[in-house]
């Protein structure tokens, strides 16, 4: 797989000349890192679904042939089981577009599962999904008629809402009182059906991994010092909002926002300030902390005067931590936060443009203008590997080709589990919205925010928000693209949706209007969610794995919120491979590239399927496998 | 080494970098000297236009070329119709923009930008304020940018509102910005004038009361708000200057009115002197002198011949037009220029007579912070404390603490303001001598306060470290003054500005120079012990003190010269002809 780790380390061992083939079974890049349209996002749901039945073949009679007297072969896992309990919910109505600003009537649709979205994405197949059990239950029968009897009843109500003149019948008044009451008679928005998603859904980069970059952060040196950066554009995030007494509110970090506050008085923006100011350079003054060093960072804050207001804030939105995280951690994270305001803007995160997966694919990128090889849907049957040495001496592919290669990098959802010492490994549970309007509107619409949402009850983890606007382009315009994260407790349905229905308006059927009180109608819609569970094997490493030297195995995304984690493990790779090498060094400029004829034609066909056929032979690698030149 | 990317190495690259840097040296400096040679022939045609914007693209600070630009436009506007000369200069515009792009604070643009929208048929005021924003987006104290911006808002009308919300925008992105502050205290009394005192009233509908002295000030309710804003500010970050200095506008700074503050005439020296309220060039601003009905021709001179601006003026009356102490005399000071006067009567049997308004009278010593009500200025003098307790090391905090405390009540918090000041010197010892200097000012107006209040003509000030002088035109009628045990170093010349003196003390200073003594008629006994008089050419003007009998100078290094006695002698023989005790 192609997964950020992976890419990074393809791309660095090819900066430094050696020979990289790089394997994927998926047919698309940067594994869970991946970021999807709409419709990609839908047809990989059925993946999903599909690969759940598939059975296992075992086709060992292909490469058996290939090994040779003094060698074992380790197979491979032809299974990806990092992702579970996926769910997915729809919440759009789902009426022709002519009728997308109707308010649709109950008792119209119901909320659509994975199991339903069948290969034809846009279809009508709107089977009621009950929401427990996970199983169709309810017919779909009855759906056709009423149907058509909405067509009619709905746009009368349009006419109402839109020509609110004093000459409208009693009647009709009344009708629209009742189907909204008090719906705020401005800004009558298009509804956005279902038709409308899959309709604009290229315009939708929906990411499986929701990170962002700390402008300090190992990614960002990264992608400046390897000059991988010019392959991408970022945006700024805009706010850090947090969820706290039933609101969202904005949260002040930068001195910009601390002057603006209307939430803080004076004594407290001083104070705020001061401690923050204290934090930039905590470890000059030991003397303020060292009492609390074996105390949760929340007492610290206590014991600083600090308001409720503020040790909120500082807490769960600049420090991000939990209430048992120690002082001096806490102090190094809201350190950490500090330090990366004001690089590229008011908030210290970045966003690349079109989703995080394009990270990856940058790096892929990279590697390719570097010599190295991509092949999609074409995956490792098993390893082979030297009696002797214990060493991985080649690999032979789904095609029973026998490819050699010196060092083999590979994601650990590869790794069988015979070939595990620990499956201690957590999860990540996900889910993913379209929304109708931020969760906080304000001037710009155009902003992407953070928002911190402590846990809801003490045993509840705490959630980590990000919400996208459409100038991210991650997402159709007028709408929002909303990823949720935790550190799961349970499935992701049951993680998240208690958050879900605080922040936003979830209605029991599509296209519903909320009718209950103003503050519900306040909340966005939810038009679309996806909930999954990702596993986290960030804890693991190779102890984990009983596996010969020359095996790499790279973890795949954990929860936290930057991707600090996949960089350093990358880094730590490479020096394994490759000792006496720079990590990547600046890429030249093109112009500085001396181009012979024979030499690779720069980036031309980068990411496209290459024939791997002519893949020298002496060169193999594997699955995100970096490889090191045999002569 | 197949399938990897070759790179040129640095001296490669370098040697190329050279290369390049030399062709287009060489292409300038040809081009230059192409123009330069046009130029002289007075050719003013297409070609010198593309030839200086060769030039310029590269290097638009070369105000020489943009000078030959505008001869040239000039002359091709008189041979063009109106739309062609639109395009004409559209392009032009297109043209300096690029050039900023190179060079964003480039005078030659910035001015030349104005000059084509002042030739352009019709101008697009939008795209230039479009512009602003911009250049101030990438750079909020790009001050070339924000000249401009005044001159598009005054020419396309934006109106003061607007004007206002962008300052609220840039000051909400980054308050350490004096341009948008200053920007705000030029548009908030346009936008929201303190309303004249007396329009509101119906009794004394005075349309001729002019609000000239206020113009400057904001109406309440918005200086409320704007108080607020400056709050966020310094508690934000109170060591953000642009704030304070805001601050300290809000809190305002009185205009006194101008002036003749006092007329002192003096029966025996025939003499008149008159202060002002500020230091004036008395031969320049039509004084005049009328003695009971009969204007005189009067020499008008300052107390010093160094002060040729000064506030306190003398002249002398014709010999014997007052000297008869059995007659009373009315005399009039006339200002014409500032269409003000005052009168002085000299009555029978008096030596002396003056006629003044007090310190007190003028609450002369607020004028420095605030003609706002004292209980906005309370409220704000709790602000500040709360913050002082907060951060009782910031300076800026404290150094306004000290104003607001000397216009609510200069004398009532005058050990506070002390502690303050001492506080001050410790944090910020880089102007400790500021601060010295501040208080040393202070402690002399509330000694006038105290001074005036006990209705006296002594004023004793020893033992405050006091390290300057200064309101001396306020001492006018002293006759008795102590400054014993302080830090000055000199008695400036407007030293000499104590009319009345007659007792000087100030021994234990660092004095070195006395200047300031200089025809103090009255000046009788002078005490300097312990101070730094090293030469006896210091003492010269002393002898210009033609009553001084009593002089001290031990404890100087002059005092150990030798032969001190007769070459004291020969310097001032008035004083030892009359026996004068010289120690």
């Amino acid at each position: 797989m192609h997964g950020l780790t992976e890419s990074v380390i393809a791309a660095a061992c090819s900066r430094v000349g050696q020979s990289v083939l790089h394997l994927d079974r998926r047919n698309y890049y940067a594994g869970n890192w991946a970021s999807f349209t709409f419709n990609g996002l839908l047809s990989w749901i059925e993946q999903y679904k599909n690969q759940q039945e598939v059975q296992i073949t075992e086709l060992e009679q292909v490469w058996r042939s290939l090994i040779d007297e003094g060698e074992d072969a380790v197979p491979l896992s032809a299974l990806d089981s990092s992702i579970s309990n996926l769910e997915v919910f729809c919440y759009a109505s789902e009426e022709e577009e002519k009728e997308e600003e109707m308010k649709t009537p109950l008792s119209s649709f119901q909320p659509v599962n994975a199991e339903t979205v069948s290969e034809e994405a846009n279809g009508d197949s709107t089977e009621a999904h009950d929401t427990v059990t996970g199983d169709d239950t309810t017919a779909s029968d009855a759906k056709t008629p009423n149907e058509e009897h909405e067509v009619s009843e709905p746009k009368e109500d349009q006419h109402t809402s839109d020509i609110s003149e004093p000459s409208q019948s009693q009647e009709e008044k009344e009708s629209q009182l009742s189907s909204s009451p008090a719906d705020p008679p401005v800004e009558v928005q298009k509804k956005i059906t279902y038709q409308k998603l899959v309709k604009e859904g290229r315009r939708f980069n929906i990411d499986l991994v929701s990170k962002l970059m700390y402008s300090r952060g190992a990614l960002v040196d990264l992608l400046i010092k390897s000059n991988v950066s010019r392959y991408a554009e970022f945006k700024n995030i805009g706010r850090i909002l947090t969820y706290r007494n039933g609101k969202v509110e904005q949260v002040p970090c930068s001195r910009a926002d601390v002057f603006a506050s209307k939430q803080l008085t004076v004594v407290e923006k001083r104070m705020l300030m001061k401690f923050l100011t204290f934090c930039l350079d905590f470890e000059q003054h030991p003397e303020e902390y060292q009492d609390y060093t074996e105390k949760p960072f929340r007492e610290f804050l206590k014991n600083k005067k600090l308001t409720e207001n503020l040790q909120h804030f500082i807490l769960h939105s600049i420090a991000m931590v939990t209430q048992h995280t120690l002082t001096e951690e806490g102090l190094k994270a809201t350190q950490h936060f500090l330090r990366c305001l004001g690089r590229y803007g008011n908030t210290p995160f970045l966003f690349p443009l079109y989703g995080l997966g394009e990270i990856p694919q940058c790096f892929c990128r990279m590697c390719a203008v570097f010599g190295g090889i991509y092949c999609l849907r074409h995956s490792v049957e098993c390893l082979v590997v030297d009696k002797v040495s214990n060493k991985v001496k080649a690999v032979i592919d789904t095609r029973g080709q026998r490819i050699s290669c010196s060092h083999f990098v590979v994601e650990d959802s590869y790794i069988r589990d015979e070939q595990r010492q620990s499956t201690a490994y957590r999860q990540i549970s996900r889910a993913v919205l379209i929304t109708d309007r931020s969760v906080l509107p304000s001037e710009s619409d155009q902003q992407i925010s953070m928002v911190t949402i402590p846990p809801l009850e003490s045993s509840a983890p705490a959630v980590r928000m990000v919400e996208l606007c459409s100038s991210s382009m991650t997402c159709m315009p007028g709408t929002y693209l909303v990823h949720l994260t935790c550190s799961s407790s349970g499935k992701a349905q049951e993680d998240l949706a208690p958050v879900i229905s605080q922040l936003f308006h979830v209605s029991t059927i599509p296209g519903e209007e909320p009718s209950e009180g103003a503050e519900e109608r306040s909340k966005p819609a939810v038009l679309w969610v996806m909930y999954f569970n990702m596993r986290d094997t960030s804890a693991l490493d190779s102890s984990s794995y009983s596996l010969p030297s020359n095996v790499h195995v790279c973890t795949g995304p954990d929860d936290s919120l930057c991707s600090d984690y996949s960089i350093k493990l990358a880094e730590s790779v490479f020096h394994h491979i490759l000792p006496d090498e720079e990590f990547c060094p600046p890429a030249p400029n093109p112009e500085d590239i001396i181009y012979d004829g024979d030499g690779p034609q720069a980036e031309g066909p980068g990411f496209d399927e290459s024939t791997n056929t002519e893949a020298d032979k002496s060169l193999a690698e594997e699955e995100g496998a970096t490889h090191e030149k045999s002569p | 080494m197949h399938g990897r990317v070759k790179v040129k190495s640095t001296a490669q690259q370098e040697e190329e970098k050279r290369k390049e840097r030399e062709k287009k040296l060489k292409a300038f400096v040809s081009a230059r000297d192409a123009v330069l040679r046009k130029r002289s022939a007075g050719e003013h045609d297409e070609e010198a236009l593309q030839l200086t914007q060769q030039l310029l693209s590269s290097n638009p600070d070369f105000a020489t070329l943009w000078n030959y630009r505008r001869e040239v436009l000039l002359q091709l506007e008189t041979s063009r119709e109106k739309d062609e000369v639109q395009k004409l200069y559209e392009s032009e515009l297109h043209f300096i923009e690029a050039c900023l792009k190179v060079n964003p604070k480039s005078y030659g643009c910035w001015h030349h930008r104005s000059w084509v929208n002042t030739r352009l048929p019709q101008p697009d005021w939008t795209r230039e304020l479009g512009l602003c924003d911009r250049c101030l987006s990438l750079d909020e104290r790009n001050f070339h940018c924000w000249d401009y911006r005044r001159v598009v808002v005054k020419e396309s009308g934006v109106s003061v509102e607007q004007e206002l919300q962008f300052t609220d925008r840039l000051i909400g992105s980054n308050f350490s910005n004096y341009s948008s502050w200053h920007y705000r205290s030029t548009l908030l009394p346009q936008l929201h004038p303190q309303p004249a005192p007396d329009s509101a009233s119906n009794t004394s509908p005075s349309p001729t009361a002019s609000p000239q002295i206020h113009s400057h000030r904001v109406c309440e309710e918005q200086l409320l708000k704007e108080y607020e804003l400056a709050h966020n500010a310094f508690f934000t970050d109170p060591n953000d200057q642009s704030a304070w200095f805001y601050y300290r506008w809000l809190l305002g700074r009185a205009e006194r009115e101008e002036m003749i503050s006092c007329v002192y005439v003096s029966r025996e020296r025939e003499r008149v002197s008159v202060a002002f309220s500020k230091p004036v060039h008395a031969q320049s601003e039509g004084l005049m002198l009328v003695l009971d009905g009969q204007p005189q021709q009067v020499e008008w001179r300052s107390t010093h011949p160094r002060l040729r601006h000064s506030p306190v003026w003398l002249c002398d009356l014709p010999p014997g037009s007052v000297s008869d102490i059995s007659n009373e005399h009315n005399l009039t000071v006339h200002w014409t220029e500032k269409y003000t006067h005052r009168d002085c009567a000299l009555y029978t049997g008096c030596a002396e007579s003056w006629c003044r308004d007090s310190a007190t009278d003028q609450e002369l010593f607020r004028s420095e912070l605030s003609v706002e009500k004292s209980s906005v200025l309370q409220a704000e003098l709790q602000s500040c404390n709360q913050l002082l307790e907060l951060e009782p090391q910031n300076k800026w905090c404290l150094l306004t603490i000290i104003l607001l405390m000397r216009a609510l009540d200069p004398l009532g918090h005058e050990k506070e303001t002390l502690a303050h000041f001492q506080t001050l010197k410790e944090v910020d010892p880089m102007r400790s001598s500021y601060y010295s200097d501040l208080c040393s000012k202070f402690l002399i107006e509330n000694t006038i306060l105290k001074m005036e209040y006990a209705e006296v003509r002594v004023f004793s000030l020893s033992n405050k470290n006091l390290t300057t002088l200064c309101h001396l035109d306020q001492l006018l009628l002293v006759t008795h003054i102590n400054l014993s045990s302080n830090q000055l170093l000199r008695l400036p010349p407007q030293f000499a500005m104590l009319q009345c003196l007659e007792v000087l003390e100030a021994d234990d200073n660092a004095i070195e120079s006395l200047e300031g003594l200089y025809h103090l008629p009255k000046l009788e006994e002078v005490s300097l012990r312990n101070n730094q008089i090293c030469k006896l050419s210091d003492l010269e003007s002393l002898a210009s003190c033609t009553k001084l009998t009593r002089l001290d100078l031990r404890g100087n290094p002059v005092h150990k010269t030798a032969n001190i006695d007769s070459e004291l002698s020969q310097l001032l023989p008035l004083l030892c002809k009359s026996q004068a005790f010289v120690v």
